[in-house]
């Protein structure tokens, strides 16, 4: 990883990490960036002319729906009923009431679990676990793998959920044959269990892909010298494999606990139920704010709102984590 | 730091121009706006879809409204583009989508919705009274007369006609009259108090694989747990949902009425799990048909669109001959609300006018087309349904025993919901509680829980009545 030039990802840079042919000489190490001559020669107009745009696109996209969550998230507005028509700002009301919403605390914790059991270890594990397996494997045996596993990933997610209700079913019920277990109704009686391995069948092949990747960067030299040196695995894993591809675990499990901190799929397979035993945070907002309890959509934009602070908590978390490894860091996605 | 300047600016200008914008418009909208247009494009939306859910409706809209509504307006030389946008899922999801549709000002120009969703789409100010929609002159529409005012009072609210009713149904008990004679019950059995029903089913338990009792319950099944559940049991201690201006709490009535939940599910005579899968009520349809149920409490839907022998979604071919029905009976004779024996509960749907619809009276012209006596008896098509025009029930109804039973012993003493904005949020308290029963809570526990709720949902203790 050595072998890659540090990479800053786009503004905005950080004082410290500008590159260092980046810098003209004679400006200061901690100067600010606009501080800096004009190098690409555009003149301010232009250069405004060109960011435009790009700034247009993230306020329309981004800032507006934030800021108007916001707002929704202030007033008692509903989907339908008289405070559709004319709603009334409450101001923090509905955040008091998520927080002390039971059923809101119930959320959060089966999303920390759904999280934490599908992505962070599951996917994470078995993830890596198919990538270093498949490494040496033969050609078609390693692509077969990898097609099974990526059709988990790329089928739409209706019809995946339609086969897992399938799979699941009570009366006739693929697992309940295979397992003889006749009349269990697995989303009732283990809703959590079987949206987690859900999950981590259906995400899998992101972590493959990149752990096989990123596997790939290990210098094959390395692995020599450990083997010659009669490490065992277990101690090759961890002596020499780990060390290298550290950043790619980080962003890794930082992409899958974002994108399962919001994933919405479970529902097609519970609808949050039974009494709420599955109910991730996403699922409660849809609930709360569209479907059976009356459609409060203020009360739900609220939520929404926490759930964007806990993912940004998230992502500063995992970023902080990375930054920490200095400039080594080659994750590359974005 | 300019650049964050800049950012702060487009944002706060954002937040002001959001101030404001939320809530419906107030559009003023001209009754005749494009009424001689001689090119019109209409459309019809209903929570039925073609060989699925409400299958006969679905196709007398495409094979028999649509055509003849178009060749009606071409002889009067109007083009008329007629679509219809079918829906095949269930009732919460369907109203959800219509409540989207209208309030970003678009959807269909005819809308079917439940006639307890009246009350809350018009103080959202989603649907309006017909007259603002379609002008003075929708009362004087010819099939007014024909249509009962009890029937009426299921598409409007507040004295003020929101749209056409496409008639009503009314609540019994189906039983399996195969698995009473295996049970050595009598196959023309009528229950005269709970603990009959209770009876029956430990009868009934005997039988191998069989549910004794589908008593609806839990939340996954929505607002059939209340129609098809705690209702038709409330009505039964004498108790309406809402009277005088309260809504029950936790009162005696509903712990009563749980207390009836515990009986059937904490003695095996009810299914647990199926209350709480996802899927649930379609799938008690299923097992009705299969014979693995012996008594489900269901409106005459039950009989002529879940197990009609030929369009049913769970055929049964012998339905005439082993699906019997009875009469809801009262917790005891004689409790049931004004000192009745027997009890039920009635609701329906009908059909309204788009406020929003770029051709209002063409619309509603449409509407009265599907509300006509030959457009309802082509809807029937040959089947029964106890419709909304009394020319027609009085020709139709005499070909089918169950829904003569309906409209004659049942219909008389029925109760209807509060067309209130705040029932949904009973409702979904009310299944909650029962929820809470199944799952394992003693009925006092889920009725305290309830109580909470309630007063939650109507506005305070003051609107609760707990006597």
């Amino acid at each position: 990883m050595a072998s890659q030039p540090p990479r800053a990802g786009p503004p905005p840079v950080p004082p410290g990490t500008v590159p260092p042919e980046a810098v003209p000489p004679g400006a200061g190490a901690g100067t600010e960036a606009e501080a800096a001559p004009d190098v690409a020669g555009l003149g301010r107009l232009r250069a405004v002319a060109f960011l435009t745009p790009a700034l247009v696109l993230i306020a329309v996209f981004l800032l507006f729906p934030a800021v108007w969550t916001l707002y929704i998230g202030s007033t008692n507005y509903q989907l339908t009923g008289a405070a559709a028509r004319s709603p009334k700002v409450v101001w923090l009301a509905n955040y008091r009431e998520a927080l002390t919403d039971p059923l809101f605390h119930n959320a959060l914790w089966l999303t920390i679990l759904f999280v934490f059991g599908s992505a962070v270890l599951g996917q994470n594990a078995l993830g890596f676990t198919l990538a270093w397996g498949l490494r040496r494997s033969v050609g078609w045996v390693r692509r077969l793998v990898e097609a099974l596993v990526l059709l988990a990933w790329v089928l739409p997610g209706s019809v995946v959920a339609f086969l897992w209700i399938a799979l699941l079913d009570r009366e006739e019920g693929t697992l309940n044959a295979l397992l003889h277990t006749p009349g269990t109704a697995w989303l009732v009686t283990h809703p959590m269990a079987c949206i987690v391995v859900f999950n981590i069948w259906r995400g899998t092949a992101f972590s493959m892909l990149l752990y096989g990747a990123a596997l790939a960067g290990v210098p094959p030299s390395h692995l020599e010298t450990a083997r010659l040196a009669g490490a065992s695995g277990w101690a090759t894993l961890r002596d020499v494999v780990f060390p290298h591809i550290r950043g790619h675990m980080l962003t890794n499990t930082l992409l899958i606990t974002l994108w399962t901190f919001n994933d919405f799929t479970p529902y097609l397979l519970t609808a949050g139920g039974p009494d709420h035993r599955s109910e991730t945070l996403p699922v409660y907002v849809y609930n709360t704010a569209i479907s059976i309890s009356g459609g409060r959509m203020g009360y739900g934009a609220a939520v929404s709102v926490l759930v964007l602070l806990v993912n940004l908590v998230l992502a500063l978390f995992y970023l902080r984590l990375l930054r920490s490894r200095g400039g080594a860091v080659s994750g590359g996605v974005r | 730091m300019r650049r964050t300047g800049g950012v702060t600016a487009v944002a706060a200008s954002l937040a002001l121009l959001a101030t404001g914008c939320l809530g419906s418009k107030s559009s003023d909208n001209n009754a005749n706006r494009n009424a001689d247009a001689k090119d019109v494009t209409l459309s019809i939306a209903a929570n039925a879809a073609p060989g699925g859910k409400n299958a006969q409706e679905a196709d007398w809209v495409n094979n028999w409204v649509i055509p003849r509504f178009t060749a009606a307006e071409k002889a009067k030389g109007v083009t008329a583009h007629v679509t219809f946008q079918p829906s095949g899922v269930g009732d919460e999801d369907y109203k959800s989508k219509l409540a989207l549709d209208l309030r970003s000002q678009s959807g269909a120009d005819v809308i079917s919705l439940d006639g307890i969703w009246v009350g809350e789409f018009a103080d959202a100010g989603y649907i309006k009274p017909l007259e603002e929609v379609a002008g003075a002159r929708v009362n004087d529409w010819d099939g007014w007369p024909q249509i009962p005012s009890s029937v009426q009072q299921l598409m409007s609210y507040n004295g003020k006609r929101y749209g056409i009713p496409a008639g009503t149904d009314g609540r019994v008990l189906f039983f399996n009259k195969r698995l009473f004679a295996q049970a050595g019950l009598p196959v023309s059995w009528q229950p005269h108090s709970w603990a009959d029903i209770i009876a029956a089913g430990q009868k009934l338990k005997a039988l191998p694989g069989v549910t004794p009792i589908q008593l609806n319950a839990g939340t996954a099944m929505g607002e059939a747990t209340s129609m098809q559940g705690v209702l038709p049991l409330l009505v039964g201690t004498g108790r309406q949902i809402y009277s005088d201006g309260r809504w029950q709490g936790n009162s005696a009535a509903v712990r009563d009425v749980l207390d009836f939940y515990r009986q059937v599910y904490g003695s095996g005579l009810g299914d647990k799990t199926l209350q709480q899968e996802a899927k649930g009520r379609d799938k008690s349809f299923a097992l009705f048909a299969k014979n693995k149920i012996g008594i489900l409490l269901e409106s005459d839907y039950f009989w002529r669109g879940v197990v009609e022998p030929k369009q049913g979604i769970n055929p049964m071919p012998d339905r005439d001959q082993n699906v019997g029905y009875a009469l809801i009976p009262a917790k005891a004779p004689g409790t049931g609300i004004n000192g009745q024996d027997y009890v039920s509960m009635s609701g329906g749907g009908g059909r309204v006018v788009n406020p929003n619809s770029k051709y209002p009276q063409q619309a509603w012209d449409l509407l009265t087309f599907m509300n006509s006596a030959e457009a309802v008896k082509a809807f029937l098509n040959g089947n029964a349904k106890i419709t909304q025009r009394t020319d027609v029930n009085g020709e139709v109804l005499k070909n089918d025993p169950m829904l003569t039973f309906v409209a004659t012993r049942v219909l008389p003493f029925t109760a209807f919901r509060p067309a209130l904005a705040a029932y949904p949020q009973v409702s979904q308290a009310l299944q909650q509680a029962t929820l809470d029963v199944v799952t394992g809570k003693s009925p006092a526990d889920a009725a305290a829980a309830y109580g909470t709720a309630v007063a939650k949902a109507v506005g305070g203790a003051g609107n609760v009545s707990s006597g």
